[in-house]
């Protein structure tokens, strides 16, 4: 066997310190040490772990700062990081935070957990840390173009497969298009009808649209394992594809963390605004329903809605899904809690691609049925594929009954065509 | 009791307050330049359509973290409320006891209605309790314990002492009232000198922090 590589404790610094900036420096000092965050993350819910804890998780960051911090630097009285450290926090930067917001909630100091967590990874990479399988998927998405294989020719395939199947028009490269459609490669290969459901509505409202085989995969998972460079190769193959059909908009998919770096973090990645508009399919859709183009017919199956963490906490889109249940959805009943106080799924910020971290996501699993229960019903309804994975596969190991759906697949299964 | 030729008290009110208040004023300035001098990312996502204008927002974050938002679900609420507690009963005791009045109209030309000892008395023994049920819960809650460093325990103290030896001088216990009065006011200087280099800073950062997030979450159109 070989002996594990070395752990690169100057890289590490170096990338933390490479974070330094008046936002970052002012949540990691403002730290009262109260503990309430604790609370409010479903990885300390379901472990009762303290180590657990958002704040805790920031430890290391927050010491590399120190050490640097003038006078003391000086007088030695603030130790550097070390290679123990690292080790020891690895599994709780990676496996135990996805970056879902929630513990931002109940801060009183409103520190921003989940954005810190997302910078630090990087120093962990730097120093040769890392789960291997999240930097796999990484490396296949610069290498192949998706993180699960979804190559350009694997796309024209499972669209030219979809299209005939399903009997839908789903245009591939089209020249020029208003709206350029992505992918999440979870949903390319584990649910892949959630492609023509969107392809559905899209048609149904008349929509000048596309798919692209030079920018398809809006997942990042560079982002999400700390690959910076990685990062910013995903975002520039969408805005080059976009720029290239020259669409005003981009729809991203049942993703959430896919919404959060194109919507949020894309233009500070490469460093200027997009020239286009940045839509989760949710809010896609609800501007089609406010525009009149989306004629349903109502869904009658009592459910309950996940509020994906990035699209609704983080996103600020909550009240899109909401407006499309609206009248739809008969028999909708609201978990508690709800909106932007969801409980995280526990498979986002990449943790559903570790399998190590798998035992802990089951045991967050068990908030979800919890939830799901207290609803009296017993589907439950998301938009966001990383989301229902999770929950598929916690699903099985915990044998839960419930049923998920994806509100794309249910919203193009009750069109009314004229 | 003399420290370099002088009475205790007037060391205490003379060059150790003195001291004291040129080092909390120099190094919370230090804080907040430092911090405020450091690169400072710009967001260029876009905007959702009618969000709030920055400053608004930033007022927004400071109220909303203020407590849990409604429908967050269950939370221990011990907390918070001990909390609320020690913080406002720190804040009548400050400003609303007659001789603090007075010693912050002779620095700051102000003045304002106080309250009556009894009723400072009382909140001083809330607080007193309220500091001790907090440490309480730190060394003993494990989530507390592990979180906890050396700058918790000092900045507890540190806050704590003031409370006491106020309590003491106002109630002639223990000494006599010079030697008392002495004593609350070197702990305050104490305070004084560690705040700027201790966690007591986010009386200041909280403003910081809670604004920029308020104006990070309003531009996405958040509404918790
Ligand atoms: S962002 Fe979410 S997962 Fe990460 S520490 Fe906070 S509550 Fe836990
Ligand atoms: S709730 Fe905020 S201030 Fe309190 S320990 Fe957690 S991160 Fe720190």
């Amino acid at each position: 066997m070989n002996a594990p590589a070395p752990i690169d404790v100057k890289a590490a610094t170096r990338a933390f310190l490479a974070q330094t900036e008046e936002h970052m420096n002012a949540y990691l000092e403002a730290c009262v040490h109260c503990g309430q965050c604790s609370e409010a993350c479903h990885f300390h819910k379901a472990s009762g772990d303290p180590r657990h804890t958002p704040a805790y998780k920031l430890f290391p960051i927050a010491k590399a700062q120190r050490a640097q911090k003038w006078p003391l630097k000086w007088l030695g009285l603030a130790p550097a990081i070390t290679e123990k450290d690292l080790a020891e926090w690895e599994e709780l930067i990676f496996d135990t935070c996805t970056m879902c917001g929630r513990c931002t909630e109940v801060c009183p100091m409103a520190i921003d957990i989940a954005s810190i967590v997302g910078q630090a990874r990087k120093a962990f990479v730097a120093a040769g840390l890392g789960p291997a399988d999240l930097l796999q998927a990484a490396e296949n998405s610069r290498d192949h173009g998706s993180p699960l294989g979804l190559t350009p020719e694997k796309l024209v395939d499972r669209v030219e497969w979809l299209a005939d199947d399903d009997e839908v028009d789903m245009p591939l490269d089209k020249e020029r298009a208003e709206v350029l459609l992505t992918v999440s490669s979870i949903e390319a290969m584990k649910y892949p009808q959630s492609l023509s459901a969107m392809a559905k509505i899209l048609n149904h409202a008349g929509v000048d649209w596309t798919f692209s085989t030079t920018g398809y995969e809006a997942t990042n998972f560079g982002y999400l394992s700390g690959k910076a460079d990685i990062a910013k190769v995903m975002i520039q193959r969408i805005l080059d594809a976009a720029e290239k059909t020259g669409a005003k908009t981009v729809v991203i998919p049942e993703c959430g963390h896919a919404y959060g770096v194109l919507r949020w973090g894309a233009a500070n990645i490469i460093g200027r605004p997009l020239p286009f508009e940045v839509l989760h399919i949710t809010e896609y859709m609800a501007k089609l329903k406010r525009a009149g183009k989306l004629k349903l017919k109502p869904y009658d199956t009592p459910m309950t809605y996940h509020d994906p963490c990035q699209i609704s906490r983080r996103g600020g889109a909550t009240e899109d899904a909401r407006y499309l249940l609206d009248g739809f959805a008969t028999h909708f009943t609201e978990m508690a809690p709800t909106g932007a106080h969801n409980w995280c799924c526990g498979g986002g910020g990449g943790v559903q691609a570790m399998s190590r971290a798998a035992p802990l996501r089951h045991k967050v699993f068990q908030i979800k049925i919890d939830q799901v229960a207290a609803t009296g019903t017993d589907t439950l309804v998301s938009a966001c594929a990383n989301c229902r994975l999770t929950f598929d596969e916690s699903k099985t190991a915990l044998h839960w009954e419930g049923k998920l759906e994806s509100i794309v697949e249910i919203i193009a299964d009750h069109l009314v065509e004229d | 009791m003399t420290v370099m030729g002088m009475s205790l008290l007037d060391f205490a009110r003379g060059p150790a307050i003195n001291t004291a208040m040129a080092v909390f004023v120099l190094g919370v300035l230090w804080r907040l330049v430092s911090l405020l001098g450091l690169p400072r990312s710009v967001d260029r996502s876009r905007p959702k359509a009618g969000v709030p204008s920055a400053p608004m927002a930033a007022l927004a974050g400071i109220w909303r973290h203020m407590g849990t938002p409604r429908g967050f679900g269950p939370m221990s609420m011990f907390q918070v409320f001990n909390g609320w507690i020690f913080h406002v009963g720190l804040a009548v005791i400050v400003f609303g006891f007659a001789q603090h009045m007075l010693f912050l109209k002779g620095l700051f030309g102000l003045s304002w209605p106080v309250l009556p000892t009894s009723v400072i008395t009382l909140a001083a023994y809330v607080t007193l309790a309220s500091l001790v049920a907090a440490l309480v819960r730190r060394m003993t809650h494990p989530v507390l314990r592990l979180l906890s460093t050396g700058n918790d325990y000092v900045s507890w103290l540190v806050t704590v002492l003031p409370v006491v030896t106020g309590l003491l001088a106002v109630s002639h216990l223990g000494a006599r009232y010079e030697t008392l009065l002495a004593l609350h006011i070197l702990s305050i200087a104490l305070l004084l000198v560690w705040f700027p280099f201790g966690k007591l800073m986010h009386a200041f950062l909280v403003f910081i922090t809670r604004a920029e997030t308020g104006m990070t979450y309003a531009r996405r159109g958040v509404k918790t």
